[in-house]
């Protein structure tokens, strides 16, 4: 299972990467922005995409978007782990095709609820 | 600070029209033209006077607000807007030393603790063993070794994460530091808010006196409801707002009337 986890803070990319540790994922790789992240995706075999929302560059949710109208990245699951907290922007995201949405500040239980959800309905 | 609250003559401006204004109807009536056109030069002198005071005052105002926010003369020397952007870098980067400390520390004490765990269970196991009188001479030698190795590591490791542990409390020091920085920049806004209030009420008096008017701004100028674009905006600090979620309960929720 390869992993990409894509925020600004490199803190939240070593939080994430070390909770995904936690659950069993050792193989991860960072992107700080979307328009970093997207050639990695292109060129990458990644399995999951992490993504947090309000980067500079491209945000999370143009990155989920370009992710969606990819032929070979459109079924990638993608989970965002981001700070934006209203009910429009849950709307939109969930319309743009995210496949789970976790609100910071978020518990390590909480990303794997998530996860997990997300891998049963995909190998389901 | 330099007080920029206007000293407010519109009174006795007022008071002067009021009262040139009464002489001007009686000398009217008592039809003498030539005192009337006097009065009415006197009217107009009163008016560009008080004007120029107040386009003087909204000058100096101006002057001053610029000189104090680039200077912030009573927040002590350091702290103009310039430098309000490098103490809320020098925030982002105690946190970030924070953060990055504090992970260190955890990612270094956690294999230490799996090895007190890992040795635990195993030393349990061959107890039970021993207990059930099932080890034989030779491995209740080994275990015994092994009981003494593991004590040994137990200490080291113990100590470690207790080091470790203490580190983590330090480093919260940030805190302290940060909260300071962030009072003096809170207490900068509120001052340059206060001047610009200020700039504002005195632009007011000079509309007032001159009696020019601005153009309400269009409907087309505002941005309309319907085409506002979703944009990220942070955390959001008030979750019991309209239309903000409060905590990941309230994303589940949502998500699932969605058919999540």
């Amino acid at each position: 299972m390869k992993i990409l986890v894509v925020d600004d803070f490199s803190t939240m990319r070593r939080i994430v990467k070390n909770l995904l540790r936690d659950l069993g994922f050792t193989n991860t790789q960072e992107a700080d922005d979307g328009l970093t992240a997207l050639p990695m995706l292109q060129s990458g075999d990644f399995d999951f995409l992490v993504t947090d929302w309000n980067m500079p560059g491209m945000t999370g949710l143009d990155l989920l978007k370009h992710v969606r109208a990819d032929d070979k990245l459109k079924t990638l699951p993608v989970l965002m782990v981001t700070a934006e907290a209203k009910r429009d922007q849950i709307v939109a995201a969930a319309q743009a095709g995210v496949n789970g949405y976790v609100v910071k500040p978020f518990t390590a239980a909480v990303l794997k609820e998530k996860i997990d959800k997300i891998f049963e309905r995909v190998e389901g | 600070m330099a007080e920029l609250h206007m000293d407010s003559q519109a009174p006795s401006f007022q008071q002067e029209i009021k009262e040139l204004a009464e002489d001007l109807l009686r000398k009217i009536e008592d039809g003498d033209l030539g005192k009337v056109v006097g009065v009415v030069n006197s009217i107009n002198e009163v008016r560009d006077r008080t004007l120029y005071d107040e386009i003087g005052k909204l000058t100096r105002g101006l002057h001053e607000a610029i000189k104090n926010i680039t200077t912030g003369d009573e927040l002590s020397e350091d702290s103009g807007m310039g430098q309000a952007s490098d103490k809320l870098s020098y925030v982002i980067k105690m946190t970030d030393k924070a953060a990055n400390k504090t992970m260190d520390l955890v990612e270094e004490g956690m294999p230490l603790n799996s090895e007190i765990l890992d040795g635990a269970a195993d030393l349990h196991e061959q107890w039970q063993k021993f207990l059930r009188k099932e080890l034989k001479p030779n491995e209740f030698r080994d275990l015994t070794k092994s009981i003494d190795s593991y004590l040994l590591q137990t200490q080291i490791n113990s100590k470690k994460i207790s080091s470790n542990l203490s580190g983590i409390l330090m480093a919260q020091d940030f805190q302290d530091l940060t909260g300071q920085v962030i009072n003096r920049v809170t207490k900068l806004v509120t001052e340059v808010e206060t001047r610009l209030v200020d700039l504002v009420a005195m632009a007011g008096e000079v509309d007032r006196i001159t009696g020019i008017t601005h153009a309400e701004p269009s409907q087309n100028d505002i941005p309309q409801e319907d085409s506002k674009k979703i944009a990220p905006e942070g955390p959001q600090i008030d979750t019991s707002l309209e239309g903000v979620v409060d905590g990941q309960d309230d994303v589940d929720d949502l998500l699932s009337s969605l058919g999540f």
